[in-house]
């Protein structure tokens, strides 16, 4: 069973219909002792930094994924729940992140081209820099749809995958069972379905 | 590298796909499902799905067909048509939608955008403009354009975008339905004014016309367009196959 975290942010439709659409059994939660009991977790999010970050705090959710990361649970964080697994996020301000990953989110604005729009938004290719079980149904060069204008930066080992907007992005992080996608896979058509399948199957054991 | 996005847009009323649809291989070729499923299977990179109906009942209709549409196609919803609260941002967006395009409903409130952007993020919000040439300036018109409301269209856009918009689509009145090519005069003016995707609508009749566009005006984002499509005049596929060859980036 996959645990969908919900906290009030965003839209957790498309991405439930998605594992349904694989096969994965899942369910969307807010619930302590359902995540708990889930062999995985997914955690969502769309919107502002701070304004998820505080809703994930007052749920007292934070603590949960926190404690069943380390235990060694598989989690993937998307988008905005990707970056907030890690240490610090730089949007309007500074943020505490989850901690869970090395590096900090920082602004697009002034580290980009000036002829690129902000956010970016659409479908760009990957590049990937390891192999790991979630893209095992991913080739590199496949494209994957961003919409995002805040990027995770100094990931180190965790570096997964990058695409190229002016400079090299991080599109996708792993630290053994602590993944996490920029893009949406539940919005990436047949390749985000093989990275839902991919992490659906992992059989994470830390 | 960042793609150029193509998107068919399906104007939805009383549930069925209109403007006409005549479309090889589909068994009932006016469900919004069916064809939205069959421009996804293509490589269509988003959809946009738009609202025609007045009624309740075809209000509910609509998000009916939308949540059966984001239950079975992955890939980015925009929806439109009738959005003039947040709580409209909120039907469509429970129901699957990923950005939410407003035209009058800006216009009639000016709050609305700024709003939106705030609970939604920037993301989330695309204005959606019908512009046609008045007395010499490019004027923003209203109610699927028909009224002219006198503001001239490029600094409404700029405002919107100020406001919180994170996306535009421009629909050109002045070539749209005539299928002689985009308004590439109309949509540089644009480009040059914001800093956010611009998507081009109005005006398609050909492949050549969206080789055109993207070669005309290399930094737009995405070209949107209806009955090509519907009608099969243009295939996705065939449409994106050839702007590769014309060294313009793709998703295939």
């Amino acid at each position: 069973m996959i645990a969908i975290v919900d906290y009030g942010v965003g839209n957790l439709f498309s991405l439930s219909s998605s594992l349904k659409m694989i096969g994965a059994d899942c369910v969307v939660t807010s619930d302590e002792c359902v995540i708990r009991a889930a062999d995985k977790i997914i955690l969502p999010g769309v919107g502002a930094f701070e304004d998820a970050r505080a809703k994930l705090s007052a749920s007292g959710l934070d603590k949960v994924v926190i404690e069943e990361a380390r235990r060694g649970k598989a989690l993937l964080g998307i988008c905005l729940g990707m970056q907030m697994l890690f240490e610090k996020s730089y949007e309007y301000g500074e943020h505490e992140g989850l901690g869970l990953l090395k590096g900090n989110v920082v602004g697009m604005q002034d580290r980009l081209p000036e002829e690129l729009m902000i956010p970016h938004i659409g479908w760009n290719s990957l590049k990937i820099k390891q192999s790991h079980p979630i893209f095992k149904y991913v080739n590199e060069g496949d494209y994957v749809y961003f919409v995002h204008s805040y990027y995770a930066e100094g990931c180190e080992d965790s570096l997964l995958a990058t695409t190229e907007y002016g400079r090299e992005i991080t599109a996708a992080v792993a630290n053994g069972n602590i993944t996490g996608t920029q893009f949406h896979p539940e919005k990436s058509g047949e390749v985000g379905l093989g990275i839902l399948r991919a992490f659906a199957e992992w059989e994470c054991k830390i | 590298m960042i793609t150029k996005r193509i998107i068919p847009c399906l104007d939805v009323k009383d549930g069925r796909v209109v403007k006409g649809v005549n479309f090889l291989g589909l068994s009932d070729v006016s469900s919004p499902v069916e064809l939205a499923k069959a421009y996804s299977e293509l490589g269509a990179d988003e959809l946009v799905f738009y609202d025609i109906t007045a009624s309740y009942e075809g209000r509910a209709l609509f998000t009916d067909i939308l949540t059966e549409a984001a239950s079975k196609i992955f890939i980015p919803l925009t929806v439109g048509g009738g959005i003039n609260t947040l709580a409209d941002f909120d039907r469509v967006l429970k129901c699957g939608a990923d950005k939410v395009s407003v035209n009058s409903g800006a216009i009639r409130n000016p709050s609305l955008i700024g709003e939106a952007a705030k609970r939604y993020g920037d993301q989330c919000v695309v204005i959606s403009c019908d512009v046609k040439r008045v007395d010499g300036e490019f004027r923003v018109f209203a109610k699927g354009g028909r009224e002219d409301t006198g503001m001239e269209a490029i600094s409404w856009i700029k405002h919107c975008v100020d406001m919180g918009a994170g996306e535009v689509v421009v629909n050109s009145i002045d070539t749209d339905g005539v299928k002689g090519g985009f308004d590439i005069e109309m949509l540089r003016a644009v480009r040059k004014t914001v800093k956010v995707p611009v998507i081009a609508s109005g005006g398609a009749g050909s492949i050549q016309h969206f080789i055109d566009l993207f070669k005309e005006i290399p930094d737009i984002d995405a070209g949107l367009a209806a009955s090509v499509f519907h009608f099969g005049e243009i295939e996705i596929r065939d449409l994106k196959e050839k702007l590769r060859e014309n060294g313009i980036s793709v998703r295939l």
